[in-house]
């Protein structure tokens, strides 16, 4: 018999994304299901408590990936397993797509659900039970952020390996509601707020994300003690196109897993840029990049080796983007 | 060892295979019943309160309840040890830890009985909580146990054979160490169940448990039935590590539901409620000195350990003596005082796993000699070699050792890994660590006073010649019926998949005391041998006068009984058989062990004792990152003396799921906790190694050949896991020189000790010191006859 | 609460239920089916013991609606053998003792025969990687990857 019993729910399977948009606006207590591998845990453990699902499974139009000259356009819906074998997104999204979880995850979620991922916390992706033995925290509806009592805001993580990429990629994702649509810059779609953590509202729906081609040549970092299964302990997007001579001409520095949004370094970015990527650039380039992120002990170790292991990350990131 | 055994030693898969690989096995939360009820239990959200009200009174009158109870249904308590009836099935006046359970409810399904549990109003006055060693032993915390305020200390132990201070006299060099064990859990994939169902006046109980004949008791004490109108059935069980050896809650409440609901139950519990029920590795704190000659022979050890039990007293008072006990099994220690103490803390309470209260001081005295060896300009080879035990001697705490191969193994592992060429001399953040370790064969008492056998096996032959062995011992993985099979098909001449086994069902077995301590093969082989001899003899004698030859004469072989060196005279087995019950009646018989009385002159002496030892040496090789922290075990080399394999590729398996939940304990597992919170009750924050993180390994199975095991076989289940934590450990050291003195080593502790390296610092990363705590008065004990001088 | 009628295609036969939106794969298959061979360990997507395939493809049932399931492919390790002719992975994890306890056996072997089907000759990282989402308590793995490698081998003779 099941241990954890998911609560009741009404469940819709819209085939268009008219269908869709018409659920959500006509149910304030509607969440969106894609793969179901972050909502349905959360909704076990009683964290969310949707009363309607909108299944975007049957909406042919949402998944695969789409290139044409200047953008590559993958649908919300497109597996991790698939975007990690694809030749044709740039591979340091494959690579982070498959550094995602484990196998059967990435056979079921979806690029729209990892870069709508819940933020995380050790202090509230717990059970009803645990929970209450704490006291109900700020994002469970609590007074408190037990990560950092005294603040007034909640500190969860932002624990999305996609969402450093496709922001290093400057990528943008396109939101439809019944009210219209808008395309945002990645980077803009996350606030830095673990319950607000997104700008995107409640009635709009991730339909798609639009890389601009072509790319920066980029790498993806992620620390983990498993080399599976594991959310990232950080992840350290990179991107950096170079002149001929090797001289930095613009650059992308993005790190996850260590705030309640992806943090884009735009003073290590400005530093990079003019520069060859020399030993010496890669340290003050990664010393910059650590320097403003406040990791919170919120996760699997402590925050002072996450600190720590910001510039480690980015450092290897950079070099192996040299060579 | 040059025996010519036809099917002991071999290679033959499991004889339940086949139900494993279909999925047909079925295991406790497999069954089902018609009626059948979903259990479930409420849990305290305080670490330490009393309950000052519980009212039951919304929860019943929900459509779809049938039973509620409360710590008042269950006023008898419990416990594994008989000195340590500490335990209520459901929490009656106050709660311990955080999980414990309070109530619990029988409904319909499972999301009704999810509700029933929200509208049970629990009213709770919550008491300040013990949460450290530290704390437990300050003595101004609430008692857990008992009233008013004072120390939490659940034991203390003081032990010293022959002269400890005038050993360190000798020594021409003493060395101190202090060691700090994590605490860690079993995490089965299957969490525990247990189905219960009462019927014309008696209840059966099926469970994933390792012990039956204990559940047995246990239900018999709190339910106040008599044994005789209670089944208890271990059903196949998924992985158990010792995390199913205690009488658990769930099991008491799933009887008492279905007796109060007339309808059967059952109860599995989720991972997370698995975290609580615990009785996993204690947290040890541990201090060691030692002084040796300048050729590394010992001269004399001193062992303090600081256990932190949790809650309640579980195999407790057995693990506390468990972490002095074994030190002397693989060296010879002429003078050796232990001191241990172990506290309760407001945390689910510890018990036994893989190894049972073992691996923490064999973690600590594998690093130590090391360390030990660098002061004395020693390799760690040569130093454990010129201390290692020998066989048929004792122990300075009177353990005594008969087969003994660990010089075999050391040699065996430090050759195949080319330890030796490779030791300091790998590329920085590569290296290599050597352990060794010894294990009991079964613990020689049994956990409640008795003077019967600790096994008893049956077994009963049909005129078909069909051979049913009767044993209670629980197959919870480690292959226990394939191994009963191998040894009656060995000496009935028969293939072990010609037999069926019946176990764990009180009903219908002799007691076996359970799958524990590593105890099967050993006591459970050996009873089946007997018993297996004597069906063998009285087949013998009736194909003997059939044939008219002397019984000496017969072999049994491949099926039939017949005339050594006269082929065509065979009878085949059924025919035999038949013979046999003709002759004389049905053909049943009964064999057992009971384990030599081998207890030492002193208080305590009745744990450590065994039978046998098994012996294992390991040779782990690392790469360490030096800028991340991971660490990577890239081989592992396991040399296990086993006495004799019943089946290698069993024990091969039974070594390499010792490397592995090794490296998970000494790289990534903890149970831990924020003050009395557990910081991650799940799979997810719980770090299991994945297949990623788990090395080629190289397993060596080395055969002694024991006197007194079947077929000279020993353990291999728990031992082979003692070597390979400080083997890591002592590689790391290796690969980058630093030392971290505590497991887990988690990536932040090497980063943090490699900063420290780099200002110029040891390099270490571990506890400082050990609290004040007066340990009781020494008990002095002469050592025996025979003890190392 | 809302019913939902749907048809679960499990190892090649069509079954119709009515089953509330909240149950998960798992429960259909374990409870309205019996189909007892798929475990699970967490309920919460962390430890792989309850992976059937969906459409061929390695999927935690524990996370996947049953209504989402409705019409797609089920391969439980029930459906694993062709009649009485056991899989060869069925084969290679009995004869190499790869299954200890067994509770993670179903799982591993729909896992691994995944992988078979889609590259018949894996190396020991490939399987690595394809097993790495199925934990294991027992083993220490080295018997499942060399069973795999067997099984491999005998299907590719």
């Amino acid at each position: 018999m099941t241990t954890m019993p998911l609560p009741p729910f009404e469940y819709h399977t819209p085939t268009t994304l008219a269908e869709a948009v018409g659920l959500l606006a006509g149910s304030p207590r509607a969440a969106l299901v894609a793969g179901g591998t972050d909502l349905l845990p959360k909704m076990k453990r009683r964290q969310v408590k949707p009363t309607t699902l909108v299944s975007l499974a049957a909406i042919p139009d949402l998944r695969g990936i789409t290139t044409t000259g200047d953008a590559c356009v993958i649908g919300a819906s497109t597996l991790l397993a698939d975007l990690a074998s694809s030749d044709a997104v740039p591979p340091m999204l494959a690579t982070a797509a498959g550094d995602v979880a484990s196998p059967q995850i990435r056979n079921a979620a979806t690029i729209g659900g990892n870069l709508c991922l819940d933020t995380r916390c050790n202090w509230a992706d717990m059970s009803d039970g645990w929970r209450q033995a704490s006291g109900y925290c700020m994002k469970d509806g609590g007074e408190t952020c037990w990560v950092a009592p005294r603040g007034d805001r909640c500190w969860a993580i932002s624990s999305t390996d996609l969402a450093p990429v496709v922001i290093a990629l400057d990528a943008s994702v396109r939101l439809v509601s019944a009210r219209g649509e808008r395309v945002v810059p990645a980077e803009d779609l996350y606030r830095n707020d673990g319950i607000a953590y997104l700008t995107k509202d409640p009635d709009e729906i991730l339909v798609d994300v639009a890389i601009p081609l072509p790319t920066r040549p980029g790498v993806y970092r992620k620390l983990r003690r498993r080399g599976s299964i594991d959310f990232p302990l950080l992840g350290v997007a990179a991107a950096v196109a170079c002149d001929d001579e090797g001289t930095c001409t613009s650059a992308r520095l993005v790190v996850g897993g260590v705030s309640s949004a992806p943090v884009r370094v735009h003073a290590a970015e400005a530093h990079l840029v003019g520069r060859r990527l020399t030993d010496d650039t890669i340290e003050e380039v990664a010393g910059l990049v650590s320097s403003p992120i406040r990791p919170q002990d919120n996760t699997d170790i402590g925050s002072r080796y996450r600190k720590w292991m910001i510039a480690v990350q980015a450092t290897r990131a950079l070099t192996e983007l040299r060579s | 060892m040059g025996h010519d055994y036809a099917v002991v030693g071999g290679r033959l898969p499991r004889i339940d295979a086949d139900g494993q690989v279909s999925g047909r096995t079925r295991y406790t939360d497999d069954l089902k019943m018609p009626g059948m009820l979903v259990g479930k239990q409420l849990r305290s959200i305080h670490a330490h309160a009393r309950i000052t009200n519980i009212d039951t009174s919304r929860a019943r009158a929900l459509p779809g309840v049938k039973a509620v109870l409360t710590g008042e249904d269950f006023p008898i308590t419990y416990g594994i040890l008989p000195v340590s009836q500490d335990e209520n099935a459901l929490a009656l006046g106050r709660v311990r830890h955080v999980g414990e359970p309070v109530a619990a409810v029988a409904a319909v399904d499972a999301e009704t009985a999810e509700a029933a549990l929200a509208l049970i109003d629990v009213t709770y006055e919550p008491l300040d909580e013990t949460v450290t060693i530290e704390g437990a032993l300050s003595g101004d915390h609430t008692r857990l146990h008992g009233e008013g305020t004072g120390t939490n200390v659940h034991r203390a132990a003081a032990l010293e054979f022959g002269n400890v201070e005038e050993g360190f006299a000798l020594a021409d060099h003493i060395r101190e160490d202090v060691f700090f064990f994590g605490g860690n859990t079993h995490a089965a994939l299957e969490t525990h169940s247990a189905m219960a169902a009462f019927e014309n006046g008696r209840l059966t109980v099926w469970s994933s448990t390792q012990v039956p004949h204990y559940v047995h008791r246990a239900l018999e004490k709190v339910l106040e039935l008599p044994a005789g109108r209670i089944r208890v059935i271990a059903v196949p069980t998924g992985g158990g590590f010792g995390g199913k050896t205690d009488p658990f809650s769930h099991e008491f409440v799933a009887a008492k539901l279905a007796m109060v609901s007339g309808s059967p139950v059952k109860i599995t519990l989720t991972r997370e409620e698995v975290f609580y029920a615990h009785r996993g590795r204690h947290p040890v704190l541990m201090w060691v000195k030692t002084g040796f000659r300048s050729d590394g022979r010992i001269t004399s050890m001193a062992f303090r350990t600081f256990l932190d039990g949790g809650a309640y007293g579980s195999y407790g008072l057995a693990s506390l003596y468990y972490t002095g006990a074994l030190q002397t099994t693989t060296y010879k220690i002429p003078n050796y005082r232990f001191e241990g103490v172990r506290v309760f803390t407001n945390k689910p309470a510890c018990g036994p796993k893989r190894g049972h209260g073992t691996p923490q001081p064999r973690f600590a005295l594998e690093c130590h000699l090391d360390k030990a060896a660098d002061d004395l300009g020693l390799d760690p080879v040569s130093i454990r070699l010129v201390n290692s035990v020998e066989p048929n001697s004792m122990t300075v705490n009177h353990l005594r050792i008969t087969s003994c191969a660990l010089d075999a193994c050391i040699e065996k592992v430090v050759a195949e890994s080319e330890f030796s060429a490779k030791r300091g001399r790998l590329p920085r953040g590569r290296g290599v660590g050597l352990a060794v370790g010894a294990y009991m064969s079964g613990a020689g008492l049994p956990i409640y006073w008795n003077d019967m056998p600790q096994s008893e096996v049956t077994i009963k032959v049909d005129r078909g010649g069909g051979v049913t062995v009767y044993s209670m011992a629980a197959d919870v993985g480690q292959g226990s019926t394939t191994m009963l099979a191998t040894v009656v098909a060995e000496r009935l001449g028969l293939a072990p998949s010609d037999l069926a086994v019946v176990t764990g069902d009180t009903d219908l077995t002799p007691v076996d005391l359970g799958s524990y301590s590593s105890r099967v093969t050993f006591m459970a082989g050996n009873a089946a041998l007997e018993a297996a001899t004597k069906v063998r003899d009285r087949v013998v004698e009736a194909v003997a006068d059939k044939l008219e030859a002397l019984p000496e004469d017969l072999v049994l072989s491949d099926g039939t009984v017949g005339v050594r060196g006269a082929p065509g005279s065979e009878v085949t087995w059924p025919e035999a058989v038949r013979l046999a019950i003709a002759a004389k009646g049905p053909l049943a018989e009964s064999g057992s062990y009971r384990a030599p009385k081998l207890a030492g002159p002193y208080k305590g002496a009745g744990v450590g004792i065994s039978p046998a030892y098994s012996y294992t040496a390991c040779v782990a090789e690392v790469t360490c990152d030096a800028d991340t922290g991971l660490v990577e075990v890239d081989r592992v080399w396991v040399a296990h003396d086993i006495g004799q394999a019943i089946n290698a590729l069993l024990s091969e398996g039974q070594v390499e799921g010792s490397i592995y939940m090794g490296i998970g304990e000494v790289l990534f597992e903890e149970q831990a906790f924020r003050d009395a919170l557990h910081r991650g009750p799940s799979l997810l924050e719980y770090k299991m190694p994945t297949f990623l993180e788990m090395p080629a390994v190289d397993t060596y199975l080395i055969e002694s050949d024991d006197p007194e095991g079947p077929f000279g076989a020993k353990e291999v289940g728990q031992g082979p896991l003692l070597p390979v934590i400080p083997a890591v450990v002592n590689a790391i050291h290796d690969a980058l020189g630093i030392r971290i003195d505590e497991v887990p080593i988690t990536p932040d502790k090497i980063v943090s000790a490699l900063r420290d390296q780099n200002r110029g610092g040891e390099g270490r990363v571990g506890p400082t010191g050990i609290p004040e705590f007066e340990f009781p008065p020494l008990q002095r004990v002469e050592p025996p006859q025979g003890a190392p001088r | 609460m809302s019913d939902h009628v749907i048809t679960l295609v499990v190892n090649g036969r069509d079954h119709r239920l009515v089953v509330d939106a909240n149950r998960t794969l798992l429960q259909a298959l374990r409870e309205n089916l019996d189909l007892t061979g798929t475990k699970h360990g967490c309920d919460l997507g962390e430890c792989g013991a309850c992976t059937v395939l969906v459409d061929g493809k390695p999927t935690l049932s524990c996370l996947t609606l049953a209504v989402a399931a409705a019409g797609r492919t089920i391969t439980t390790v029930e459906g694993l053998a062709d009649g009485d002719r056991p899989d060869s992975l069925q084969v290679a994890f009995a004869e190499l003792g790869a299954a200890q306890c067994g509770y993670c056996t179903p799982a591993m072997l729909l896992s691994a025969r995944a992988l078979l089907d889609v590259d018949p000759d894996p190396d020991p990282d490939e399987i690595n990687q394809a097993l790495a989402g199925n934990l294991c308590r027992c083993t220490g793995y080295v018997k499942i990857r060399e069973a795999v490698q067997l099984a491999a081998a005998r299907d590719r003779a």
